[in-house]
């Protein structure tokens, strides 16, 4: 892994997904906020993909998020209210109607407690999807078997969670997260379950290729202040973890400092 | 016709694009299923609607 990771430490380190590069690796969900306070996270986040849902249009005029999408970002549709691969595709097919693009994130949850993605017809959902042209990244539960289903089936990118959905826990799922890191080919994106900018940090530090939240910045004190400490955290991370985080010693210590040249 | 689940009476015959720019949605910012089928945006034109359609109309919100 150090070999890979050498030299990527400045200009060229970027996130690849779908063909397309990226920057920043906070995504952003744009759920609980107010249009005005989406575009300030967006842009203190320094986010270059941002979740979508999809629903149904209330008539009128109202305003529409995508006006306060800033330029250029790219938009992941996700297929919320899917209970089967059948009901993510729609909404997928109908997200790519509205004519954003090709990406989506395919979420199939039909646990109503804990809001658990259902792993068999994620992966299902996600080769539907990718045999129909879509840029597919599953929100899963970090298994490796569903991971390498989904990965076999077309994943352009792997979303596991770190704790339920909206819930702040953290990385609940670390050695599974670790796991997928190793052995799966693809971008490993911790998504769900995340509280604090911590917890993004270590998720990059154990390589995941970036980290997406939106409950922990939408129901912080200050959402685009929280949206700052998150950039920071992942961007922190991400050197961590190219770096190659230092050694652990289980039962002695290790002085820094130079063991001769003592005064007497 | 039945219009994101709600009874909508048909008023005059009309085609898809008078029917969401007459109800204030934009046409620019939706998706439509007609009858459960995506009407792709170019058509809404040519799409004339009729009395038992069943259309979905939806837009982005904000979501994780």
């Amino acid at each position: 892994m150090g070999g890979e990771q050498a030299g990527k430490t400045g200009a060229e380190d970027w996130l690849e997904i779908g063909g397309r590069r990226f920057r920043s690796r906070f995504i952003l969900g744009s759920g609980k906020f107010s249009l005005e306070m989406t575009r300030a996270v967006l842009e203190n986040a320094g986010a270059e993909m941002a979740t979508l849902a999809v629903r149904r249009a209330n008539v009128g005029g109202e305003e529409n998020i995508l006006d306060y999408m800033p330029p250029g970002i790219t938009l992941l549709p996700n297929t919320s209210g899917a209970r089967t691969a059948e009901e993510a595709l729609r909404i997928a097919r109908l997200a790519r109607e509205i004519g954003c693009g090709d990406f989506v994130k395919i979420e199939v949850v039909r646990d109503t407690k804990y809001l658990l993605p259902d792993n068999y017809e994620t992966a299902r959902a996600t080769e539907m999807a990718a045999r129909e042209g879509f840029i597919a990244l599953p929100y899963m539960y970090p298994d490796l078997s569903a991971a390498r289903d989904m990965a076999q089936a077309g994943a352009a990118a792997i979303m596991p969670l770190g704790a339920p959905i909206g819930s702040n826990q953290g990385l609940l799922t670390r050695e599974f997260i670790r796991i997928l890191v190793e052995e799966i080919d693809l971008p490993i994106i911790v998504d769900a379950g995340i509280g604090r900018p911590s917890q993004a940090c270590e998720a990059m530090e154990i390589g995941a290729a970036a980290v997406m939240a939106n409950t922990a910045i939408a129901t912080a004190g200050d959402a685009a202040v929280m949206a700052c400490a998150f950039k920071s955290a992942i961007e922190a991370g991400r050197l961590a973890w190219l770096a190659g985080p230092g050694r652990v010693l289980e039962r002695r210590a290790e002085a820094a400092s130079p063991l001769t040249g003592f005064l007497r | 016709m039945l219009v994101n689940g709600q009874e909508k009476k048909l008023q005059t015959p009309a085609t898809l694009m008078e029917f969401l720019r007459a109800e204030g949605y934009g046409p620019e910012r939706v998706a439509v299923e007609r009858n459960g089928a995506i009407v792709p945006r170019p058509d809404y034109d040519a799409v004339r609607l009729a009395e038992g359609d069943e259309l979905e109309i939806v837009c982005f919100v904000g979501g994780g």
